[in-house]
């Protein structure tokens, strides 16, 4: 029996402790849009937040999470507009798509560490996210489009 | 002649069991009806609490799962293994029937209120430090919770070593005697300080080595670091080997906050320390922190600076693995977090090139962190790292140790680590147990 609040609604699910969150919020939960890439955390394609901060959830056990706050790529913004997917749209990120869910998961995460990032920071930072169809030089444009859009004060922070 | 030689020799054992017994025997102290809760003052019950949490009493006196303060927690020590007990007031299995006479008599000189001597896994040599006015609150404290019945396990241990009566013995070569006394030429914060960390807050009991009978090693040895369940506790003395000194001001950050930006994350045994200690009000964990500032010795402005500047070098060029197995380890797993960049380590990212568990003698904690990450309740609340047991081989986790030892500190490497990795991925996991609490 494991609880924790998803995208801010409360969820209770009747599963073993070690399993991984990912498989809990795919299988158990029907949120398809968080991805199942390596299962060992180090492709960055499940990346959700808990409590705010980007994780790998294929080898979180959904016991480290009971309580906590864990938000999907579904959760990230009501509308789907937050300022990274917007900027996705604008500089048409993605080419087949798979790993973007985890990247922009990330990016904000490395957004509210290094609000105006450098191209270095992007790339320590990305780095552990990987892209096959190599989007990585538009995924770097559409982060320090979104990070200008933040600094001129959205409503998103 | 022989038959001459053959008495002597029953003398002589005759004589020594009849001392050992006489040095060993410890009067029972009456048992007492269980006093009814309500017989303690709140606001007594309330400090006990506080107190308790600063000892980190239910650390050892919970098993993992179990009710709190039931006991039932495995110890392993180089001697056998040992069930820590009830100290819920339970009439039956737990101290119900304990007069606080007896419960001080505990504390003070490791004998249970039936006579029988306790083993020193059982921290009487700091708590014969504590003085009457706290014992009576922790007192007070542990007679009012709920009572869990829950006998004691039997120790683990070999003949002899599981003979109570020799413990008498081993009181007599390292148990000293006596309560808390300021320490002359030091400031009261200090003397506060000195109370807390060495009576109830038991900080060497972990800090400190033990020699081959267990006992903490004093003197020049004393908080020199040692391993503990698998996890290492680093040196509180000149000797701690972390880039950035700890100053009073960091201390004092590290135990109110359970991390800071340039020592690290509380975690294993020390994230419980912190949550404990936590509970003391601020002048007090400043009074331990000045008592730790004193024993790390002085603060030089320009070898932090120097320590910072060469982490955030370090840090920059995880985006670039040259080669080795270990840098390209991190730049997939670890640089999403741990990337740091000018002017300031963020304490979310913890900066593995100033982190303790890359400096430190053994790398027993920096193993238990990557294999078995640090949960949402460790020193940085809400704030947590998976594990890496399943994704790693013992030689992926060493060389990334190695790498980070060979980049992040000057330090010499750790020897044997693939063994080591090996070793503390089969024992069980503290940190699991700690998830539950």
């Amino acid at each position: 029996m494991s609880q924790f609040v998803l995208n801010g609604h409360p969820v209770t699910l009747d599963i073993d402790d070690d399993t991984p969150l990912l498989w809990a919020l795919r299988d158990a939960l029907h949120l398809k849009g968080t991805k199942f890439g390596c299962g060992i955390g180090f492709c960055g394609a499940c990346t959700v937040h808990v409590n705010g901060r980007a994780i790998r959830s294929c080898i979180t056990p959904l016991g480290a999470v009971a309580g906590q706050q864990v938000t999907t790529i579904e959760g990230l913004d009501p509308d789907g507009s937050h300022p990274l997917q917007k900027a996705w749209i604008a500089v048409q990120a993605p080419q087949c798509g798979y790993c973007q869910p985890g990247q922009i998961m990330q990016a904000a995460t490395l957004l509210k560490d290094f609000p105006d990032p450098s191209d270095a920071d992007i790339n320590a930072v990305m780095a552990g996210n990987l892209c096959r169809c190599m989007a990585y030089l538009r995924i770097r444009k559409a982060i320090k489009l979104a990070a200008a859009e933040l600094k001129d004060g959205s409503s998103h922070a | 002649m022989f038959k001459r030689l053959v008495i002597a020799l029953l003398v002589i054992v005759v004589v020594g069991v009849v001392g050992l017994a006489v040095l060993a025997y410890r009067p029972a102290l009456d048992p007492i009806t269980p006093p009814a809760r309500t017989s303690f003052a709140a606001e007594l019950v309330a400090k006990g609490e506080m107190l308790a949490g600063a000892g980190y009493c239910a650390t050892c006196h919970t098993a993992p799962g179990g009710q709190r303060y039931a006991g039932g927690y495995a110890m392993t020590t180089g001697f056998g293994t040992i069930w820590s007990t009830n100290i819920t007031p339970d009439p039956q299995t737990g101290i119900g029937r304990w007069s606080e006479a007896a419960f001080r008599r505990a504390l003070r000189e490791g004998v249970a209120r039936d006579g029988a001597h306790l083993f020193p896994v059982f921290p009487y040599q700091h708590f014969n430090q504590i003085d009457d006015a706290d014992i009576k609150a922790l007192y007070a404290y542990f007679m009012t919770r709920e009572p869990a019945v829950a006998p004691a396990r039997k120790p683990d241990m070999a003949f002899p070593l599981n003979v109570r009566a020799l413990q008498a013995g081993w009181k007599l070569l390292y148990f000293r005697d006596g309560a808390y006394g300021p320490v002359s030429g030091n400031s009261a914060q200090w003397n506060r300080g000195a109370y807390l960390a060495e009576g109830l807050a038991h900080c060497s009991a972990c800090h400190s080595p033990r020699n081959a009978l267990g006992a903490e090693q004093l003197d020049a040895h004393r908080y020199t670091g040692a391993v503990v369940d698998g996890w290492y506790a680093p040196p509180l003395d000149r000797s701690n080997p972390a880039p950035v000194r700890w100053s009073e001001d960091e201390l004092y950050a590290y135990l109110r906050h359970g991390a800071t930006p340039l020592h690290g994350v509380a975690a294993g045994a020390m994230a419980e320390v912190v949550h404990g200690l936590g509970k003391l009000p601020d002048e007090d964990l400043r009074a331990i922190a000045v008592y730790f500032a004193g024993r790390a010795g002085a603060v030089d402005d320009a070898a932090t600076a120097a320590a910072l500047a060469r982490a955030l070098t370090a840090s920059a060029q995880a985006a670039q693995p040259a080669g080795d197995a270990g840098a390209r380890l991190f730049a997939s797993a670890c640089a999403s977090c741990h990337y740091n960049s000018a002017p300031q380590p963020l304490t979310e990212r913890p900066e593995l090139g100033l982190n303790s568990a890359v400096t430190a003698a053994d790398p027993s904690t920096l193993i238990q962190v990557i294999l078995h990450g640090v949960g949402v309740d460790a020193g940085l609340p809400g704030v947590m790292m998976p594990g890496f047991a399943h994704s790693l081989g013992d030689e992926e986790v060493a060389s990334l140790a190695a790498w980070l030892r060979r980049t992040r500190s000057d330090q010499p490497p750790w020897p044997d680590l693939p063994r080591t990795v090996a070793a503390l991925r089969a024992a069980p996991t503290r940190s699991a147990a700690t998830a539950q609490r």
